[in-house]
């Protein structure tokens, strides 16, 4: 690919709604048309995931008399990613009294994001996400709540205000539970049929629309086509392209992937979140990375030995040659600076040669100081689950010695497909939710907004801006003779048929580690014009290796992990190659976009506001070829930017 | 509006008809027991005195027994029932299996409920034909049936005696799980007391069994 | 510790209708910090380069949440190590030399699909019979317009932590169900949301659950001390209570 000239196309327009921000989304759904009750249900739409967005949404579409189906990658829609979420959601209900509002919550979504995202998308984030919170608990979601029976809010990520509400340490399966309960709901109304063990592996549109979706049965390797008059997205992020991160194994990039490669564009790909408490890896072997909850920085002190190469253990290093980086560099936050700082400093320390543990990729996170102040009892109170994890998968015993290893991890990517005001795609009838579109979150994501982003888009964004777009498109007759369905059918049936039963001598496993590795390094945490340019012409070697020295095993018409991995493969290595190339383009640092050469004295990240404020969307040209890329300028009318300072 | 379906053709209803069958005759042990108890009197016409009564009741022992039997059948062919649908829900068995160990209640005593069941129906069987239908031996003239004899007799065959002891430890296995289970069945547990009900039950199972034991015992070494 | 062999006997089986067998299979050189499905990992990534047609497993979130994987490991559902989930069993816990065997979830409402995956849709079928709140979306009323005492809030989390694995179902010798629809008829019993539809809620899940074929509830307990998230089987007493008062009442 080449990629030092980059092909410029129209600039796009995200259709925000004028008026003040205030009143930008009641006029919208004011001006907005509506599909009536008894034509609703002459309507189709397909619904592709079913996490947090995708569920709420099934169920409110199902709710209101449409016709849902919707595709899901596991055996059940419980089992999406959205359930592994701990923290929290937040919600500006200001029910601590503390002086938080909606306006608050927007201004610290828009500023964490480091002014890359849409100011009109994120006020109406934070606007809805009071209804959120009204909604679940109606549904039997069981917030954590105070002994006199209001509901009990904590401090999430740094945040100066207590907004996130959270159900123990599980409150993305709580979510999830409440949203997988309603759609089940509509599942026995027979409003929503779910297909589930599909994947979606292609996009049909038709005279500019989306059509349908072409899905392979991952039980009897069956290619079935489905037609609907919208198709709505919600298949999460793509952090597993770097093979180790805190995704599920099942998460991948290919229904987007995919999307894109039938014209819709791909936004800030490079936005990836990298999380800094995540257990280190501890072998080749390794299958993922599991991540402790940000909220032990609240009570633990993260520091490397001063010297390098220390083979001490961590109590035997007296507190003079120890190195509290964090507190150090950071004298106002200390060990709660944003996510991305203290992941990128303890990568620094690592290089430095200071890194603990057999990979030297490890940093402590030390609790000893809180465990003396405040006592065993109280760390087994906030931590004894945390605790429990970190022994059960490293073997070592915190409470003994309560110093524990840490690195960071992907855990969430920013980036998606590019999406309008209403939540479409330029492709009409093409609608992306939740972790899959890139609207709100910017170039970084606050701790606890995932999740109230996939329950915003979902339950009270889609069911109005989808009834604009059908309303207006009206209920056409469904088929999948149609020749773009029997031509994608093709397709699949082909690029399967060339891979099943390939005897080369790497793995998909094999390969998916070297193309993670390759990621991680050059691509990761810490990005300049030279590792992106070796990532940039490393990824077409994998590519040749991939089609020339795979091995994949059994056959079509059963269950085939191998063949699932191995088409997900190549969707990994084409975004690999976007998500560098963006990277590249992007020489500015913001947010979870770290380029070396823009950095300020101190290290610190240096946004170039002048050049790089816009949302950059790629559209596909075909294999290898470089995208063409269109840019959403992005205007800041209320939060005016200013440099992120965490000292 | 949804149906309100008869209780008894569900899995629940079954279980609650299966407990409170279980109950009853566990309450019939319990008197069973005490009025066998008669027989440790020095005086053997307290127990024939006792056996009399009973059997000069008239209608009335024969509702009492009717009821017992129905309650009997209904336990025996609920739990025939349970166990069939039981096997059908897991056609194919483990190549290992394990126990998972505390906090379950899974004991010996619990997957073998249908057959101590069984054995202790056999038992029941044979308990009635021995004793229930038997007349006194023909040297002692009475018209009345001496009961007592028939029992102090009985119990110096060591086939006997031993048979008695088997089919009472068994019995004592049925209500070690039925006890707890019973309760857990109707719906009747909390987290502070139902530990306690469980060591009631083990109590009283060895309570019920050592004191039927006790008898054949006693008159085996007297 | 030392890397270890294991010898690891595997259930095989090819399709729905087709016949099963356990197979041996061996394992080297495994670091004690791996975890029982990394060790999985390997073993296929063997029998793919052999050339074979490697073991058809399941999992996803590989944290113990998603519920997706799931095994009978040394006889025991998830494993010897209790309130753990199959993806969190370490190899560690494991001697050098020992022969692991390895089964599915066994159960007639679970039908095998292949090797050691198994469809749990009996499950779903069940929530959508009234796992949920009868209300549509929009029009709640303000979340704190309605307290619910702490306590309350946290017993009806104990129950709604259950992740749907189905090991309750393959632990138990009967195949029951009860703690699973236990649990979510529970969930909602205790709160004050879920009391309009208690009655239709246990009623219909409770008929959905006795459709499918799971067994009868014996009150073995096994289940409780298999479960991932620790559910008490107080939880079935409670549907049982809940049961009987919208039957007979």
């Amino acid at each position: 690919m080449i990629y030092d000239t980059i092909p410029e196309g129209t600039p796009l327009n995200g259709k925000v709604p004028g008026g003040p921000i205030e009143k930008k989304w009641q006029n919208h759904k004011a001006s907005i048309k509506l599909v009536s009750p008894a034509n609703k249900k002459k309507y189709t739409v397909l619904v592709v995931g079913s996490g947090l967005a995708g569920a709420s949404a099934a169920a409110s579409l199902g709710e209101m008399g449409y016709n849902v189906k919707v595709f899901c990658i596991h055996d059940s829609p419980r089992r999406a990613h959205s359930i592994a979420a701990q923290g929290g959601i937040n919600a500006a209900k200001n029910y601590q009294n503390d002086n938080d509002s909606v306006w608050r919550l927007f201004s610290d979504t828009v500023k964490g994001g480091d002014f890359r995202a849409r100011e009109g998308n994120v006020y109406r984030l934070a606007e809805l996400s009071m209804a959120i919170i009204d909604q679940c608990v109606a549904q039997g979601v069981p917030f954590a709540r105070e002994y006199g029976g209001f509901l009990a809010n904590r401090s999430f990520g740094g945040a100066l205000v207590s907004r996130t509400f959270y159900a123990r340490g599980q409150t993305g399966q709580q979510l999830l539970l409440g949203a997988y309960g309603s759609m089940m709901r509509q599942v026995n109304t027979g409003k929503v049929q779910i297909l589930p063990k599909r994947e979606m592996l292609d996009l049909v549109v038709s005279e500019g629309k989306a059509k349908g979706i072409v899905v392979r049965n991952l039980e009897t390797g069956q290619i079935e086509s489905h037609s609907g008059h919208a198709v709505i997205v919600a298949t999460g992020g793509y952090s597993n392209l770097y093979f180790l991160s805190t995704n599920a194994k099942n998460s991948n990039a290919s229904a987007i992937w995919r999307c894109h490669r039938r014209g819709a564009y791909f936004a800030n790909p490079c936005f990836a979140q990298i999380h800094p408490t995540c257990i280190p890896v501890h072998g080749d072997y390794q299958s993922k990375l599991t991540l402790m909850s940000e909220s032990l920085r609240n009570d633990g002190r993260v520091w490397v030995p001063k010297a390098k190469d220390d083979k001490r253990a961590p109590n035997e290093i007296p507190e003079e040659e120890r190195d509290y980086f964090l507190e150090r560099r950071y004298p106002t936050y200390g060990n709660l600076v944003p996510r991305d700082v203290a992941s990128r400093n303890a990568k620094m320390v690592c290089d430095e040669g200071r890194g603990v543990g057999d990979t030297k990729r490890a940093v402590y996170l030390d609790l000893s100081d809180s465990m003396k102040k405040f006592g065993l009892k109280y760390i087994e109170e906030q931590y004894g689950n945390l605790f429990e994890m970190y022994q059960r998968i490293t073997g070592e015993d915190p409470y003994s010695v309560p110093v524990m290893k840490i690195y960071p991890a992907l855990h969430y990517t920013m980036g998606g497909l590019w999406v309008d005001y209403n939540l479409m795609s330029n492709i009409p009838g093409l609608f992306v939710l939740g972790e899959a579109n890139f609207s709100d979150h910017g170039a970084n994501r606050l701790g606890a907004s995932a999740l109230m982003q996939g329950l915003c888009d979902g339950y009270f964004v889609i069911p109005y801006t989808i009834g604009d777009y059908l309303a207006q498109t009206g209920a056409g007759k469904l088929s999948v003779e149609g020749t773009e369905f029997k031509q994608a059918e093709q397709e699949i049936q082909e690029s399967i048929q060339k891979l099943v039963g390939k005897k080369g001598k790497k793995t998909v496993l094999e390969l998916h580690r070297e193309l993670g590795l390759l990621m991680w390094n050059q691509v990761g945490m810490g990005r300049n014009q030279n590792s992106l340019r070796t990532a940039l012409d490393t990824i077409p070697q994998l590519q040749k290796e991939y089609q020339e020295n795979l091995i994949v095993s059994g056959d079509a018409n059963h269950w085939n992990k191998d063949l699932e991995c191995a088409l997900r493969l190549w969707d990994y290595m084409e975004l690999a190659e976007l998500l560098s190339l963006d990277a590249l383009h992007r020489a500015e640092s913001c947010g979870g976009h770290f380029r070396e050469e823009s950095q300020t004295e101190e290290g610190e990240a240096l946004r170039q506001d002048e050049k790089f404020q816009y949302v950059a969307a790629w559209e596909y040209q075909g294999q290898g070829k470089t995208p063409v890329l269109h840019k959403e300028p992005l205007e800041f009318e209320y939060i005016k930017p200013i440099k992120r300072s965490y000292k | 509006m949804y149906e309100k379906k008869c209780i008894l053709w569900t899995t629940i209803g079954r279980k609650i008809l299966l407990a409170l069958s279980g109950l009853a005759l566990f309450f019939f042990l319990i008197f069973h027991l005490l009025g066998n108890l008669t027989l440790f009197m020095k005086n053997p016409d307290i127990f024939n005195q006792y056996a009399r009564t009973l059997e000069n009741m008239g209608i009335l022992l024969y509702i009492a027994e009717g009821i017992l039997i129905l309650t009997f059948l209904v336990h025996i062919v609920d739990a025939i029932l349970v166990t069939l649908e039981n096997r059908k829900a897991r056609s194919m068995p483990y190549y290992k299996e394990a126990d998972a160990g505390k906090p379950s209640h899974k004991s010996l005593a619990s997957k073998t409920m249908i057959y101590t069941g069984i054995l202790v129906l056999i038992f029941m069987i044979l308990h009635i034909k021995m004793f229930k239908f038997a007349s006194s031996p023909a040297c002692c003239g009475s018209k009345e049936r001496n009961l007592y004899l028939i029992v102090s007799q009985a119990f110096t065959d060591p086939t006997i005696v031993a048979g008695y002891c088997l089919a009472l430890i068994v019995l004592g296995f049925h209500l070690r799980h039925a006890f707890f289970s019973a309760f857990q069945s109707l719906g009747i547990s909390h987290p502070r007391y139902t530990p306690y009900l469980d060591k009631l039950g083990i109590f009283l199972a060895v309570l019920i069994a050592g004191g039927f034991l006790s008898i054949p015992i006693w008159f085996f070494i007297r | 510790m030392k890397n270890c062999n294991f010898k690891i006997l595997v259930w095989r089986q090819k399709g729905p209708q087709e016949a099963g067998k356990m197979v041996p299979y061996t394992v080297h050189d495994i670091s004690p910090d791996m975890s029982f499905l990394e060790m999985m990992d390997i073993l296929n990534e063997d029998i793919i380069k052999k050339g074979e047609d490697p073991i058809a497993i399941d999992s996803d979130c590989r944290e113990g949440i998603c519920g997706t994987c799931g095994l009978i490991i040394q006889g025991i559902a998830h494993g010897t190590r209790q309130k753990t989930c199959t993806c969190q069993i370490y190899m560690r816990d494991f001697k050098d030399g020992e022969t692991i065997t390895v089964e599915p979830f066994r159960s007639s409402a679970f039908p095998i699909i292949k090797d050691l995956v198994v469809n749990r849709s009996s499950m779903d079928r069940i929530i959508a019979k009234g796992g949920y709140v009868s209300n549509n979306i929009g029009g709640a009323p303000d979340a704190n317009a309605m307290p619910v005492s702490k306590e309350i809030a946290e017993l009806s989390l104990d129950a709604s932590s259950c992740i749907g694995c189905g090991a309750c179902v393959a632990s138990c010798p009967n195949s029951s169900a009860a703690l699973f629809t236990g649990a979510k008829i529970s969930q909602y019993a205790y709160l004050p949301q879920g009391a309009p539809d208690r009655k239709k809620r246990v009623l219909e899940m409770v008929e959905q659950m006795d459709k499918e074929g799971f067994g009868n509830c014996s009150n073995h307990g096994e289940c409780e001390a298999v479960c991932p998230q620790g559910i008490k089987i107080l939880h079935i007493a409670k549907m049982r209570r809940e049961f009987v008062k919208a039957a007979l009442l």
